[in-house]
């Protein structure tokens, strides 16, 4: 062997084994270092100072900003983290360099305005980003559709859901079905059915994967709750009637004149507890469900993107 | 054109395409433009948008980065090699060098851009699976796109015909910036009174206007270009390249050589 080859071979070993040690050593200093040191931050957090950084390429920072948004929600969400501070600047940095990323305030919505660990738990500021939506782009029917549906579903404030409804529903080639959602807000705000349209909607008018599944798990959710009330108001109505609450379900069912076994959207019966409440027997699989959830229960797997 | 300023222009096309750098630039745009669908898979419902964006903001940059860096040299390479002194002992005016120079930068940035895009056009293939008409306003990005490399072109061989390269690059990028808040100095003249005003007013028309060239985002929003922006972007970045270019002429003109 030559010297040259030599020091090639050595020189090459020495450099994969520094960058293994290397990897290595970061590895465990990330382990030792306080968790606060290796949080997510916000370097930039004026969306115009961004927007002027960017040289004109907003639409991609826009982009990346979006990703960046997708990729904390995400994160966060698989972690079930009870917060999720950064989910609103982000967007808003993200909707300030493109006015016209859609997507961004579609889901942006849909990922802020839940309840934690479904949502970031902020549906004002969530109102807030559909507004700054409809006013950049206000021949888009599905903003106002949306916007309604957050002031629906999570701050049930029906008068401005009609109102967000109604002014959608006057958009050049808007869905029929605003108008339809302005008069059910009217006249059976907070009914199932009124939740069960929107979903229904929700599903029909999409053509994105995630929002469709999103929809279906509501409607399943929806289906969930609306049979444990039913159930429920029949477990009591056999208490008034008969001084005790029924043994089993067969009981509940005969006596209700219910044929078969009554069962959740999965095909499995609904449980029948000792102190007469009736509960999902695989809650896990219902993660929008919010009713016959045990005592304590909280989802322990990844719910999918509200 | 007459025949010395297409020999010239056709030598700097060869020099320039035979430069190791100019590959490597592209090839990390092209690298860009794949990586968009990685990008894309990552988010949610923007493959299509990003792969645009990416692509042509790749295109752009490396674009701007190889004008700049590659017309820095064209002059003062040539001094520096002493080669400019057997051109000019030809019957080779010094406006002409400058000319075919500028030519072949331009055909070289041309070909570059082509290539570029061809690789946003095959990244935006592979995610939609198919072209619908309004990929065709790409083009017109692109057509803009190759504006803005004329009158960078033009810029960094007016630097080149007075400076030495390191300076040439350091204002020619410099003054893409500057292009690139020209809107905000004439928002800024807006606002402003007496000399500040009509200093602040010369300033932004005497930078180069790099926003109005600037159609990506909006392109990949599938949002039609008027006919009338293309027609005066157009005028204007012939008009700004020839101011740029006539410049360069006066000062190698009077440069004195020796």
């Amino acid at each position: 062997m030559n010297s040259r080859r030599r020091t090639t071979i050595i020189a090459s070993l020495v450099l994969v084994l520094s960058l293994a040690a290397s990897s290595f050593v970061l590895h465990r200093a990330d382990q030792l270092r306080p968790p606060g040191t290796l949080d997510e931050v916000l370097f930039l957090s004026s969306p115009t100072v961004i927007k002027r950084a960017s040289l004109g390429y907003d639409g991609l920072v826009a982009c990346i900003y979006w990703t960046r948004a997708v990729q904390y929600f995400g994160f966060r969400h698989h972690n079930y983290a009870p917060s999720y501070n950064l989910l609103a600047p982000l967007l808003e940095i993200t909707t300030h360099l493109d006015p016209h990323l859609i997507v961004a305030y579609e889901f942006g919505s849909s990922f802020l305005a839940p309840q934690p660990p479904a949502g970031a738990g902020e549906p004002d500021r969530a109102v807030a980003l559909m507004q700054y939506g409809i006013q950049n782009n206000p021949d888009n029917w599905r903003l106002y559709y949306d916007l309604g549906f957050v002031y629906y579903m999570e701050l049930r404030d029906y008068k401005n859901a009609e109102e967000a409804f109604e002014r959608g529903s006057h958009v050049p080639h808007a869905h029929p079905f605003m108008k339809i959602f302005a008069a059910q807000m009217a006249q059976h705000a907070g009914e199932y059915r009124t939740a069960r349209m929107l979903w229904s909607a929700t599903y029909e008018t999409t053509q994105d994967k995630q929002i469709r599944q999103n929809a279906v798990e509501h409607l399943r959710a929806l289906r969930a709750d609306e049979d444990v009330k039913h159930l429920q108001e029949a477990v009591t109505r056999f208490g008034e009637r008969t001084g005790h609450l029924p043994t089993s379900m067969a009981e509940l069912a005969e006596a209700e004149g219910i044929n078969g076994i009554p069962v959740d959207p999965d095909g499995q019966p609904y449980l029948l507890t000792p102190d007469g409440r009736i509960e999902l027997r695989s809650p896990e699989n219902f993660p929008f469900a919010t009713r016959g959830l045990p005592p304590g229960f909280r989802p322990k797997y990844n719910a999918p993107i509200p | 054109m007459n025949s010395r300023i297409s020999h010239i222009a056709s030598n700097t096309f060869r020099e320039a395409v035979r430069d190791r750098v100019l590959y490597n630039l592209i090839a990390f745009a092209l690298l860009l433009s794949g990586a968009a669908i990685l990008v894309g898979k990552i988010s949610i419902a923007i493959e299509k948008l990003v792969v645009i964006n990416l692509g042509l903001t790749a295109v752009s940059l490396f674009g701007v980065v190889i004008a700049i860096f590659i017309g820095i040299g064209l002059v003062s390479k040539e001094i520096e090699k002493r080669t400019l002194y057997t051109v000019l002992s030809r019957p080779v005016r010094r406006w002409e060098f400058i000319v075919g120079k500028f030519f072949g930068l331009a055909g070289t940035l041309a070909v570059n851009t082509f290539f570029m895009a061809l690789g946003v056009f095959l990244a935006l293939f592979y995610v939609s699976h198919t072209f619908v008409r309004a990929d065709a306003l790409i083009f017109v990005a692109l057509y803009f796109i190759i504006l803005e490399f004329l009158i960078i072109c033009a810029l960094a061989l007016l630097f080149s015909s007075f400076s030495s390269p390191l300076l040439s690059a350091v204002f020619a990028f410099s003054l893409f910036v500057v292009g690139s808040f020209a809107e905000d100095l004439r928002n800024f003249a807006a606002m402003t009174h007496g000399i500040t005003r009509w200093l602040a007013t010369g300033t932004a028309y005497l930078v180069p206007n790099f926003s109005a060239f600037n159609v990506i985002t909006s392109i990949a929003h599938e949002q039609p270009v008027a006919g009338q922006l293309i027609f005066h972007n157009t005028l204007y970045a012939f008009f700004y390249a020839l101011m740029a270019l006539s410049g360069a002429v006066l000062i190698f003109e009077y440069r004195d050589l020796k």
